[in-house]
């Protein structure tokens, strides 16, 4: 339902930046009225008459589901604000630096009055180039909002060295492969880059690949916008972007997990990492469905993220799911093209996730 | 309409309907006497007479919570402010909780108020006494006893029933999950709330002993007792779902009644004040009278595509006429004809 209100949740560990990229949001020219849930007063530079105060009031469902979490505070101030829909565009969600993402993405999914008026668009998770490394080792709510994002700005990146910038990087990638990361400082980001990514809708899971690939043009897009930086682009974009493009392996200072293809570095995470898994072809829906289903039941607290993209057998429309914990939402969606490769993949981010069983459970499933 | 005379076949209500369009959601509907009010999501409040209407910029803001004693309104915004708003328009501020939205309102039938912002539940007494308290958890939902000075609030893990004016802390009733709406039966035997799980749950206050009220396919959230209190009329289902009240035991170990079953949702109900009759609003914006006696319908508002599901029902107190409005703003009133 294209009237649903659209929601942004911003996350990132204490420091990192999540106001700054609030009030730029807010501040920045473009037409646009959001209605704003924060945790603390006082930050947020404008004045804003949506701005709503809130109490991160977690609660489980009374359905025998332990992970099944929600935020009773976004239920009642989301309900409150339909009473003045057509007001705003979009509803922008910031939660605690010690936040867990998850009760608030289940939210939208848990709470039927909530989904019918309103939909999760994408989580976006601020991380501190200079201390997100620590935090990753101390703060298990800092990881957590690694590997729950869709989308997560790399901030800061003038506080750190070109080396320890690409190793923050790909420590963040060995937790989150898929999001979609930019280097910032000041969170200076376009605002298409945080709005409207539409991360949650079936429809535009188009794909499942790890985000690599993609960085090169996200980047660039990033360095189209650098004029904003104003005195921090003393080290000049070429540097920077050849640096990245050039992908020169750099000393991995000694981390026996780190190694490099094609001159990327690679880092496995000890806890939380991603297990992706691909059929070269179809999958039988009798056995994969009763397969995620129990897998997502018995390992939903360790799984936060899931996605999928499947051909069932004898199905001409493609099967798309995504899911959060044990929450599971999936349907058909455009068919396959003529063409296009019947093919089934699936991936989870999660931690201590059993990747062996994981893809032989998947493998077992094909048609 | 209190005999069992049949109703014709086709009979309808809605040329007995008179109709405005707010263009804004409506957070309340009541009668004082002849005015009725409405009031909207944009903070306004309308008093209107049936001829001429007075606009009053009450909130900035949503109008969020509603409550009325027949004399004036009582109108909880996200502006932080609780309004009195009698018929002439004169607007005294009875409280501003700055910073905060006002979370739930009830009136007593003795001239007390009690409201919640966020955690805190104050009441005030007819004299102006005024005493607060911190739930466990927000609360969305007040009710005052039907007798005594004494405040039902609902909160995560059941609700609790507070003193103001006693020393001692509240009474808790425990129920696992997040409650939000809480009512009392009108002899003040039952303590019913709604939940964020798709059902309601009760407790005989002789006994704490509960009741739990389930099977419905989305939260019921208007609660109505019919006027002899032997009913609790519902929303959250494609019928009103009215749970009987009658014997000691309450609606333990019996099935619930349905009237008004369509294939929409029920969002509003209202008891009529006399009779054995209830107005049941639907998602689709539809309205229609139901008799409890042999489930006789009568039509007051088609369903409309384009004004959104109804959002506030309320009879005058003689239950002649009858209020409503609509989540995407229209409303009107029902002027009762009699009844072939």
């Amino acid at each position: 339902m294209s009237d649903k209100i659209p929601v942004t949740v911003l996350t990132g560990y204490l420091g990192a930046g999540k106001t700054t990229l609030l009030n730029r949001i807010l501040t920045e020219e473009h037409g646009r009225k959001f209605a704003v849930i924060v945790n603390e007063f006082g930050e947020i530079g404008i004045d804003n008459e949506l701005v709503v105060g809130a109490d991160e009031e977690i609660f489980e469902m009374n359905n025998g589901c332990i992970c099944c979490t929600v935020r009773g505070d976004l239920i009642r101030i989301v309900e409150g604000l339909m009473k003045r829909k057509g007001k705003f565009d979009a509803i922008i969600v910031e939660t605690t630096g010690l936040a867990d993402p998850a009760p608030v993405a289940q939210t939208f999914f848990v709470d039927a009055d909530v989904g019918a008026s309103a939909k999760l668009d994408a989580v976006v998770t601020v991380a501190d180039a200079r201390w997100v490394l620590d935090r990753l080792k101390d703060a298990p709510e800092a990881k957590n909002q690694i590997a729950f994002a869709d989308v997560i700005l790399l901030n800061k990146t003038d506080l750190v060295t070109k080396e320890q910038l690409e190793e923050v990087e790909a420590r963040i990638r060995g937790i989150n492969p898929y999001a979609k990361l930019h280097r910032t400082q000041k969170c200076a980001v376009p605002l298409d880059a945080v709005l409207g990514r539409e991360a949650f809708d079936l429809e535009r899971i188009l794909e499942i690949e790890p985000a690599f690939l993609d960085d090169e043009e996200g980047h660039a897009h990033d360095h189209d916008h650098a004029h904003a930086h104003g005195h921090h682009d003393d080290h000049g974009h070429d540097d920077h972007d050849q640096h990245h493009h050039g992908h020169e392996p750099k000393g991995n200072g000694g981390r026996a997990k780190a190694h490099s293809h094609g001159g990327l570095k690679h880092y496995h995470d000890e806890e939380m990492q991603s297990v992706s898994a691909r059929i070269d072809g179809e999958v039988d829906p009798e056995k994969f469905m009763p397969w995620i289903n129990e897998l997502t039941q018995t390992k939903g607290i360790d799984i936060l993220r899931s996605k999928g993209i499947l051909a069932f057998k004898g199905e001409p429309k493609r099967f798309v799911f995504q899911g959060v914990h044990m929450i599971l939402d999936g349907d058909l969606q455009r068919p396959w093209q003529e063409g296009e490769k019947r093919e089934s993949k699936i991936v989870f981010i999660g931690r201590h996730l059993d990747e062996a069983a994981i893809r032989a459970g998947f493998l077992a499933c094909r048609a | 309409m209190s005999a069992e005379t049949t109703i014709p076949e086709n009979f309808s209500l809605t040329e007995h309907v008179t109709s405005f369009a707010f263009g804004e959601h409506i957070s309340g509907a009541a009668f004082l006497g002849d005015i009725v009010g409405f009031a909207l999501g944009d903070g306004r409040v309308v008093l209107h007479d049936g001829e001429k209407s007075r606009e009053l910029a009450a909130h900035e803001g949503a109008v969020q919570v509603f409550a009325h004693d027949g004399e004036a309104l009582y109108t909880g915004g996200d502006d932080g402010r609780l309004l009195r708003i009698d018929v002439s328009g004169t607007i005294e501020t009875i409280a501003n909780e700055k910073g905060k939205w006002i979370d739930a309102v009830a009136i007593s039938g003795a001239g007390a108020i009690a409201w919640s912002a966020g955690r805190s539940v104050k009441a005030r007494d007819k004299q102006g006494g005024l005493r607060e308290i911190a739930a466990p958890s927000s609360v969305r939902g007040l009710a005052f006893a039907p007798k005594g000075y004494r405040l039902a609030f609902a909160h995560k893990g059941g609700a609790s029933l507070w003193f103001p004016n006693a020393s001692s802390p509240p009474e808790v009733f425990d129920w696992k999950g997040s409650h939000l709406d809480v009512s009392f039966s009108p002899d003040g035997r039952f303590l019913v709330t709604s939940m964020q799980e798709n059902a309601l749950h009760g407790w005989r206050l002789a006994d704490k002993k509960h009741m739990r009220m389930t099977g419905y396919p989305a939260k019921s959230r208007s609660l109505s007792w019919t006027h002899d209190g032997k009913w609790l009329a519902t929303s959250g289902a494609e019928a009103c779902i009215l749970w009987p009240f009658a014997d000691k035991d309450g609606p333990m170990g019996k099935a619930p009644r349905e009237c008004g079953v369509r294939r929409a949702r029920v969002t509003a109900v209202a008891c009529h004040p006399k009779a054995l009759v209830t107005a049941i609003g639907y998602d689709d914006g539809c309205v229609l009278m139901c008799r409890l006696t042999d489930s006789a319908e009568l039509l007051v508002r088609r369903a409309s595509a384009f004004t959104g599901a109804i959002s506030a029902l309320a009879w005058n107190r003689v239950g002649a006429r009858l209020a409503f409005g609509t989540a995407g703003g229209a409303a009107g009133w029902l002027d009762l004809p009699p009844l072939p």
